[in-house]
């Protein structure tokens, strides 16, 4: 992603100022006197991470304005970022760019995230857009404090600028050896500073704080269970809400007898429409009443099951999306000009985030406004949806999102916020609204299933002629191939989804590379070339190349047999700026037709390393977590129901299936860092299923590649 | 349905008014505002709500409030003292284990109880007896390495 701004572009930077004037004594009347650095966004940015909110009136500020950092007079250092904490420790990484560039121990800043009515507009938390985007931002917005202060010392002791130092909280004259702290310079000013987007940065061959590891800096809260996550939120007089929820998907509510539940003591009935629900003095009686409710429903046909799912898609796809530069060459010549060719199906199922902590919302309405304490990667958006069902102006909503228990892409929606809030309204007291596990496994959204075809052309040397490839419904990220191969087909069939889908960790990247990179290996069998020479024959991008030659190295690739029984598999790619390969040893049991992952290397290239052991747990997470989409994940529905809506019969990953994992990590000092909480998670998959056709001799074409073992 | 009226947790007893037959952890979190146990499936599946009942671990969530009653409860808000973590959350801390943390208090609490009768866990045991917990970040190799740390530590700490 480009971050310079092109000269013609400079009005971007003085339009907000003049805004932000207007705004000025409001915000250090709300914050406080001191020093205030806000950063203009360029506007090639502002698509994802300013973008416009749905209803762009009575912002607060100019939504060019993507954070800014606040140091008081008591010299205290605090961010403002509509960016949030969902588990990718971003509060950690974010706390070391600023504290790099503010010369000051991560321990002085403290990051204010995600609260609406305090944080300038931001799109969400999504896409591993933080650390390319909102790093380099907060860095410049903290560079450019460090300067101020260093400017207002010079001022007071007549100095030149050039010659006196920022660290440990302080402005230093090494000549002198006068020194003044931050608070010092701070007190009773009010000076707002707004920086371009191109100011220059500290290169990472020099980082201090940056480059380091930092632990998670709310450590301490979690491990003494102090941390308030959104389902721990409690409001003074609060009430406890329950929803109705319909037998299977689209039911309209036909008839509806509240009686009984009203007998229950303090319990208010709510239904508006198809919504129904209770409101109760604790959680148990809601419960009693939620169960005395007597409704009826009309269920519409199912559009089908999860053992019709796959042909299902097939019949019922749109007319194909062609990705940008997609189709190259002749298909039809690059055939002609193979020895050999294949043709494989691979399947996809739907399968669910499952965050441990399930949707949970607290609202509560006063004066007119609506505030909701929720956990959501998109506090702007959820404020948006609240704003659009409640009729209310944007400003009279707030939505504040406390560090949540994880979302891998599937709490980008609002769900539990709005009802909760409809809850509330009827209750005239705040409401807290937990989804329970199953309702989390129903009712919230998919990682899409999806059918990929993939055919190609291989010549006698091994080089790839030709390549074609559609993916029904799944999705396109990383749908391009990277290997070098001069006809190209590539496609994207969108498809009506039978359930309710979105995004997940990776999103289709994960579909796309299972199915690439296993039909690379079958190509490597054709070809009859080790699959790791095979994929270096067809590749010239040297990160990609980096990635894999690393990962194969400290594996032992080409060097030792596998075991009777084990196989080894390789499989890589790149996604969102990140370069992944991973190699993996699986051990399968035949008789008991059991596959375990024994042992997977991973080697990851995402520019240079802002926090290399937060980035080692994303890394270990992430193939982690895969390996429940890769073996045992899938969403079963028959009659517009969920069959299988609890852990003990949709299985996740537990400690016995966790292998040795070890990460081998590329630092490109010279390359701007990308994100990384996604695409390390997009090798597991193929990794195994090259593993399992090693040890097995069968040929893994769907995931999950074992659900009841292979 | 009989009463509990009283609970003793962490050392302190709670005045309370609920059913014996209300879960544990709905009781912890909601009438006692006590929320560092988690509510992660309900279902005594994911153990987020785990605590220690006499010293044995349980899971909240599926433990009616009556079966414990009259006996001491330990939750993650009673591990540290005076300011000092436990071993167990200091070597959670040391690891940097935590993705997004939600299901580590029970993760710990187990881990309590687990050193008491098994000092010196190999990796298997650890897994085996922390298999009844979720991670969805996928840190487990961490929370071994935790555990590990906290038995050498609480190790030291005996000799």
């Amino acid at each position: 992603m480009n971050t310079a701004i092109e000269p013609e572009r400079y009005e971007l930077t003085a339009e907000p100022i003049y805004h932000f004037e207007l705004r000025r004594r409001d915000f250090f009347k709300a914050l406080g006197g001191g020093i205030a650095v806000f950063c203009l966004l360029d506007r090639s940015f502002a698509g994802q991470e300013s973008g416009r909110a749905r209803h762009g009136f009575n912002e607060p500020l100019p939504q060019e304005i993507s954070a800014w950092l606040h140091i008081g007079e008591n010299g205290e250092v605090t961010v403002y970022t509509g960016k949030v904490e969902v588990g990718q420790n971003i509060r950690s990484s974010l706390t070391q760019a600023v504290a790099e560039e503010l010369s000051v121990e991560p321990g002085f800043v403290r990051m204010l995230m995600g609260d609406t009515d305090h944080v300038p507009f931001d799109m969400g938390t999504f896409g591993s857009r933080t650390t390319p985007t909102m790093n380099p931002q907060l860095r410049r917005a903290a560079a450019a404090a460090r300067e101020t202060l260093i400017a207002l010392a010079a001022e007071a002791w007549k100095t030149d600028p050039a010659k006196l130092t920022a660290a440990n909280g302080a402005v230093t004259d090494p000549d002198s050896k006068r020194s003044a702290s931050f608070a010092e310079l701070a007190k009773g000013r009010e000076l707002a500073k707004a920086i371009p987007a191109e100011d220059p940065l500290t290169p990472a061959t020099q980082w201090k704080i940056m480059g380091k590891p930092l632990g998670k800096v709310t450590g301490r809260d979690i491990v003494t269970g102090r941390h308030r996550y959104p389902s721990d939120i409690k409001l003074p007089g609060m009430l406890y809400g329950k929803v109705l929820r319909p037998p299977a998907f689209g039911a309209t509510l036909t008839s509806f007898d509240a009686h009984d539940a009203e007998q229950f003591p303090g319990v208010t009935v709510v239904h508006d429409g198809n919504f129904a629900g209770v409101v109760a003095p604790n959680p148990r009686i809601a419960q009693s009443a939620l169960a005395a409710l007597k409704a009826t429903w009309n269920s519409p046909p199912p559009k089908t099951s999860s053992t019709l799912l796959y042909e299902y898609l097939k019949k019922n796809a749109g007319p194909a999306e062609e990705r940008a530069g997609s189709t190259t060459g002749s298909i039809e010549q690059g055939l002609a000009q193979a020895s050999r060719r294949l043709r494989q199906t691979y399947t996809v199922a739907y399968i669910a985030h499952a965050p441990l902590e399930p949707r949970a919302a607290v609202a509560e309405w006063k004066d007119g406004k609506l505030s909701v304490w929720t956990g959501t990667q998109r506090p702007f958006g959820v404020r948006s949806e609240l704003a659009e069902t409640f009729r209310l102006a944007e400003d009279h909503v707030r939505v504040v999102m406390p560090d949540m228990g994880s979302g891998y892409g599937g709490k980008h929606s609002g769900e539990a916020a709005v009802e909760a809030a409809r809850l509330a309204q009827a209750a005239h007291r705040p409401v807290k609204l937990v989804w329970t596990r199953e309702e989390e496994f129903t009712w919230a959204y998919f990682r899409p299933a999806g059918v990929i075809e993939v055919s190609a052309g291989i010549a006698s040397d091994g080089a790839i002629t030709a390549w074609e490839f559609h993916n029904y419904n799944s999705g396109a990220a990383a749908i391009g191939t990277p290997y070098n191969i001069p006809s190209q087909r590539i496609q994207f069939h969108p498809v009506d989804s039978p359930l309710r889908q979105g995004s997940y960790r990776s999103l289709a990247a994960t579909a796309n590379h299972f199915a690439r990179e296993s039909f690379m290996d079958e190509l490597a069998h054709l070809a009859k070339m080790d699959p790791l020479e095979f994929r270096l024959k067809n590749l010239t991008d040297a990160r990609f190349r980096a990635a894999l030659e690393a990962a194969a190295e400290k594996f032992g690739w080409g060097k030792s047999q596998p075991r009777p029984g084990h196989g080894f598999g390789i499989a890589g790619g790149f996604d969102k700026g990140g370069y992944v390969a991973t190699c993996a040893e699986v051990a399968v049991e035949p008789s008991a037709r059991q596959v375990r992952v024994v042992r997977v290397v991973t080697a990851f290239d995402c520019g240079a390393v802002v926090n290399p052991d937060g980035l080692r747990n994303q890394i270990e997470g992430a193939n982690n977590m895969g390996l429940g989409g890769a073996l045992f994940e899938a969403i079963e529905f028959e009659n517009g129901r969920i069959l299988n809506p609890h852990f003990a019969q949709y299985r996740v990953p537990r400690f016995s299936d966790a292998p040795a994992i070890e990460v081998v990590l590329i630092d490109r000092k010279d390359v701007p860092s990308a994100g990384a909480g996604e695409t390390p998670i997009v090798g597991i998959a193929p990794a195994v299923g090259n593993a399992i056709f090693a040890a097995s001799g069968q040929r893994q074409r769907a995931l999950p590649m074992a659900p009841k073992g292979v | 349905m009989p009463k509990v009226t009283e609970l003793l947790i962490n050392g302190v007893k709670y005045s309370v008014d609920v059913d014996a037959g209300a879960s544990l952890l709905s009781v912890l979190r909601d009438d006692l505002d006590l929320t560092g146990s988690k509510y992660g499936c309900g279902e005594g599946q994911c153990g987020a709500c785990t605590v220690l009942i006499g010293g044995s671990p349980r899971r909240s969530c599926i433990t009616p409030v009556g079966e414990a009653a009259r006996k001491p409860i330990t939750t993650i808000e009673g591990l540290e003292r005076d300011g000092r973590l436990h071993p167990v959350q200091q070597a959670f801390l040391d690891e940097d284990v935590m993705q997004c943390g939600y299901c580590t208090s029970g993760m710990i609490m187990t881990t309590v109880g687990l050193l008491t009768i098994h000092p010196d866990p190999s990796d298997d045991v650890i897994a085996h007896h922390l298999e009844g917990h979720i991670c969805r970040c996928g840190t487990y190799p961490r929370i071994i390495a935790a555990v590990r740390r906290a038995a050498k530590s609480l190790h030291e700490v005996r000799s």
